[in-house]
């Protein structure tokens, strides 16, 4: 290792990145490009759902429950007259769910007997379904509540539970998915950056060039990997800047604890790069296994948006080889909840585990060698 | 004319599958996200790890407690005896919540009094949290109706009867398999026409190409049917996959499908081709097809509602294909749709496809002089 030397290919890759805008456009447009669109595109937060109300006989008892609906943010509630022209509404995709109070449903209560409110929902987007379903318990509760009060009869629900919802206590999903796509952009962007680059030299031909050199390739390695980590680490900086500033998401753990395991993350990132470069020497394929070995992955599972432990027994252990995982877990936490150095501690040494083995096994891969 | 157009379209296929990578990337990846697809992407939550802090000695928070350990949704992973612990489950992400049951609950119970369950839970991922708290309170909400019953607590004046169309139980694979279909369908014919013009150029056929007698529509009819083909073949091979190996049910007509199909394919092979004719190179051709894809799939419904975008963003999706096309795939896998109730979808992806189509043929020309 010659420090001189090794200085030297590193001004050159500088210059180069200069030279040709792609690599900046890759470290700095790319992350803004996506943190928009994800941050933008992907909510799930349902608020004013188009529920269908059909109400056969009004009366005070059904205002007060549709009232219910009404000045809920979760609903925007459409009266229709049929259960008929209701029905039409929910096959038309005009409502995602139809709530039928009956014409007995007065009678019933005044009787003392349990009156059925009919819901239907749409359930082909199972997610968003269930989530209809909690926000009308919620009302229904409410509305039991409310009904108790006023009569100044007891509660008929004999237990009931209470949520404590910590680190996230409006359940803002912006605010779990926006820490998520820093590791999924960062895993992108990391792998892209450095599977390109050496792909590229070597089609231009440029490899041998510097093979001819006394250079080692240890120096080149980190000749490569020295200025695409600093450009790594520049996107990183802007991609939490915009998660703190524009996303207003909290940032409740030290800055610095996330800046090193950001930094460890990224040297796993760049040298699964490195190794795929080392495999597919042409920029074509480098490109499209960055894609599929990386950016897939780190979308589907890290547990960015789908919860790993939901997943089948054989697929939760394909997760530990996804370096995106750890990071993902780190970056919801100190985001969220703070430093809470178990859960720091065991992901970053899988991280440490991870880049190191990637370094490793492309420094081993990699020799002076043109076939 | 059609012989020549023929000759192209073999030619192409030839170009395609002759070499290992290129067939590689046209079967190997859509085959190894559909299993991952349909395996890991799934918002149904199934052993929840919750921890129970029970204070209570008496008989009725024992079961409670037993209907949660009854349910396969929930794993209990542990119990604890002071209020000190619950922190460090809940940090270190070992229960995704703790049930707190005070120590008076069975006396409040007999007395009539309301008891609550106090349920922390951690909120860093908000939609399993929001779905593991709808999951707690179906079981307390089964616990009450039975408590209420067997102990004389009157009945309450009104009750939910809930029921879903199309999707009784809720499976949210049933959602996300069928998307698949209009996913993989895109990623691929937009991956084939996308870079068939940019490798014919890097290789310098394409000056080849232009001396031979075919007139411009020809050589652009050529290269987009491998496309369509490629891509048909491949929707309904996975739709076949989501019926049989999935178990997907399919409901609808094979007829409305196969028409979505082909409109949503036109409008996929007119994109690609507009990214063929503007790219020089496979690398630019690579990055405008991922610069196209991520945003189509992200603002198409695929995995989260549209209608929870902001407004301004809702209407961008307008312009994209895949928003119709799965609009269609899962009315007619799940909701038993047929071509009439479709026209709303057929037309603007019709419009879509016609549009994209012109586009790349003039540029085609354009580019070509």
């Amino acid at each position: 290792m010659n420090l001189q030397r090794l200085r030297g290919l590193i001004r050159k890759e500088f210059i180069q990145i200069l030279r040709d805008p792609s690599a900046i456009a890759i470290a700095f447009f790319m992350p803004v490009f996506l943190l928009f669109l994800f941050g933008y595109g992907v909510s799930l937060d349902a608020t004013r759902v188009p529920v269908a109300v059909v109400v056969d006989q009004p009366t005070a008892e059904t205002s007060a429950f549709v009232g219910g609906l009404q000045q809920s943010p979760y609903f925007e509630p459409q009266i229709y007259t049929s259960m008929h022209s209701a029905r039409q509404a929910l096959m038309a995709r005009k409502a995602d769910g139809i709530l039928w109070l009956r014409s007995d449903f007065s009678r019933q209560i005044l009787q003392g007997n349990t009156a059925s409110i009919g819901v239907l929902i749409n359930g082909v987007d199972a997610n968003n379904a269930r989530i209809l379903e909690g926000y009308l318990q919620g009302i229904w509760q409410n509305w039991l509540q409310q009904r108790a009060f006023n009569a100044g009869a007891p509660l008929i629900i004999p237990v009931n539970g209470e949520d404590r919802i910590w680190f996230n206590p409006a359940l803002r999903s912006r605010d779990y998915l926006v820490p998520g796509l820093i590791a999924v952009i960062m895993t992108l962007i990391g792998a892209l950056l450095t599977a390109l680059v050496v792909a590229r030299e070597w089609e231009r031909g440029t490899m041998e060039a510097l093979m001819a050199t006394p250079v080692t390739m240890s120096e080149i390695l980190l000749g490569k990997l020295i200025p695409y980590f600093i450009m790594g680490m520049g996107g990183m900086l802007l991609s939490v800047a915009l998660a703190v500033w524009l996303f207003a998401v909290p940032l409740v753990g030290s800055f610095w604890v996330l800046l090193a395991c950001s930094a460890l993350f990224l040297l796993a990132a760049l040298g699964m790069g490195l190794l795929i470069s080392s495999v597919a020497r042409n920029q074509f394929v480098a490109g499209q296994i960055a894609i599929i070995v990386t950016f897939l992955p780190a979308f589907i599972l890290s547990g960015f948006i789908f919860d790993i432990q939901s997943m089948p027994a054989a697929i939760r252990i394909i997760t530990h080889i996804v370096a995106a995982r750890y990071f993902v877990s780190i970056l919801q936490t100190i985001f969220l909840a703070g430093d809470v150095w178990p859960i720091i501690l065991w992901n970053s040494l899988a991280l440490l585990l991870m880049a190191a083995f990637f370094l490793g096994v492309t420094l081993r891969r990699s020799h002076k060698r043109l076939d | 004319m059609l012989a020549r157009v023929w000759a192209l379209v073999i030619k192409e296929f030839l170009a395609l599958l002759r070499d290992k990578k290129s067939r590689f990337v046209l079967i190997g990846p859509p085959l190894i996200q559909l299993l991952v697809f349909g395996y890991a992407a799934t918002f149904d939550l199934s052993h929840i790890p919750y921890a129970v802090y029970n204070q209570d000695t008496g008989f009725a928070s024992r079961e409670l407690l037993g209907d949660f350990q009854g349910s396969p949704a929930f794993q209990q992973v542990a119990t604890i005896e002071n209020e000190g612990q619950i922190a460090p489950l809940i940090d270190n992400e070992k229960a995704l919540l703790v049930l707190q049951i005070g120590p008076h609950f069975t006396r409040d119970l007999l007395l009539h009094r309301p008891a609550p369950v106090q349920v922390i839970i951690d909120g860093r991922n908000s939609n399993t949290a929001t779905l593991a708290l709808n999951y707690v309170n179906t079981v307390l909400l089964s616990f009450d109706t039975r408590w209420a019953a067997n102990h004389h607590w009157g009945r309450p004046p009104a009750q939910l009867v809930v029921r879903s169309w199309f999707n009784p139980n809720l499976l949210s694979r049933w959602f996300i398999v069928p998307g698949i279909v209009a996913l993989l369908m895109l990623v691929v014919t937009l991956l084939v026409t996308g870079l068939s013009v940019a490798r014919e150029r890097e290789q310098g056929t394409f000056d080849q190409l232009l001396v031979t007698p075919m007139g411009p529509v020809e050589i652009l009819v050529g290269k987009a049917l491998p496309g369509l083909i490629i891509g048909a073949l491949e929707g309904c091979f996975i739709a076949l996959v989501a019926v049989f190996w999935f178990q997907v049910p399919f409901v609808g007509s094979i007829l409305a499908l196969l028409v979505g199909m082909a409109l949503f394919l036109l409008a996929a092979v007119g994109i690609g081709l507009m990214i063929s004719s503007l790219a020089v190179t496979q690398q630019q051709g690579l990055l405008g097809v991922f610069i196209f894809l991520v945003p189509a799939i992200i603002l198409s419904g695929f995995a989260t509602p549209i209608a929870n975008m902001p407004e301004l963003v809702q209407d961008l999706t307008y312009i994209n294909p895949m928003r119709y096309f799965l609009v269609i795939v899962r009315g007619v896998f799940l909701e038993g749709d047929n071509m009439s109730m479709l026209w709303s979808q057929y037309w603007p992806l019709a419009l879509i496809a016609i549009f994209s189509m012109s586009a790349a043929a003039w540029l085609f020309r354009h580019r070509m002089q």
